[in-house]
């Protein structure tokens, strides 16, 4: 008679991959926004004269043109998530309790949501023309 | 050890300045003056220096995070995890040293009126 082999431990519940497409995410974002952003830095902060040519109408200037909109928005939405999914992950390392884990993230999510809004809104409602 | 500290410090300091960035450029909304003045506070001294230490933040976040991608998906990234460091600080200081000297000569030109 074979021997009788004990099943391994069985799961409680499928196990999630969140985590998994969290790091996913990490890094595919992370490879848009070395390009975005440094891109960014360098006409705003390097080109031409710097930071200081900056102003309503260089702004007025630029989104006038829907690919700098789109740019602005991808950069916008990416880094949010990219920088929220980081603070998650450090609170949680860091933050020991239950309730501070959870107040922390919650406070997290509510100013990115506030944020991406804002910042979309902000986009897509620019009036060149207002005084 | 170092290099993933500082990746977490750089990480942290880049998403508070994102959130008071938004919030500044989103005074376009509310009209020229406004965002004329809340930008010229951009272009101060100080705030100029720390407009340097913002793009080194971002510069070595960058660099750093294209090494962790090359340890993680490459067959060889892992074994040359410490090489890749240093070519990432070489790489810090050659794109640092000509983006400072592009961003504050106008700030060193203004204070000791070489201009």
């Amino acid at each position: 008679m074979a021997a009788v082999i004990e099943a391994p431990r069985t799961r409680v519940k499928a196990r999630s991959s969140f985590e998994m497409y969290s790091w996913l995410f990490m890094r595919m974002s992370g490879l848009l926004l070395v390009v975005l952003v440094l891109g960014h830095l360098f006409i705003m902060n390097i080109a031409g004269g710097g930071v200081h040519r900056l102003g309503f109408a260089f702004v007025a200037g630029r989104w006038a043109s829907p690919f700098w909109q789109v740019y602005d928005l991808a950069m916008l939405w990416l880094a949010q998530l990219h920088g929220t999914n980081g603070l998650r992950v450090i609170i949680n390392d860091y933050a020991q309790r239950p309730a501070s884990r959870f107040w922390l993230k919650m406070a997290l999510y509510t100013a990115t949501s506030l944020v991406m809004v804002l910042g979309t809104l902000v986009i897509f409602t620019f009036d060149p023309t207002m005084l | 050890m170092w290099s993933w500290v500082a990746h977490r410090i750089t990480g942290v300091l880049v998403f508070f300045f994102l959130f008071v960035h938004v919030l500044d450029t989103a005074l376009v909304r509310v009209g020229p003056d406004a965002y004329n003045t809340v930008i010229s506070s951009y272009k101060n001294p100080v705030m100029n220096l720390m407009e340097v230490g913002l793009v080194g933040a971002v510069l070595y976040h960058a660099l750093n995070g294209l090494r962790v991608i090359a340890i993680d998906f490459t067959e060889r990234g892992a074994r040359v995890q410490r090489q890749m460091l240093w070519a990432v600080v070489a790489v810090w200081i050659l794109v640092m040293v000509p983006s400072t000297y592009f961003m504050l000569a106008r700030t060193v030109a203004t204070l000791f009126g070489t201009s």
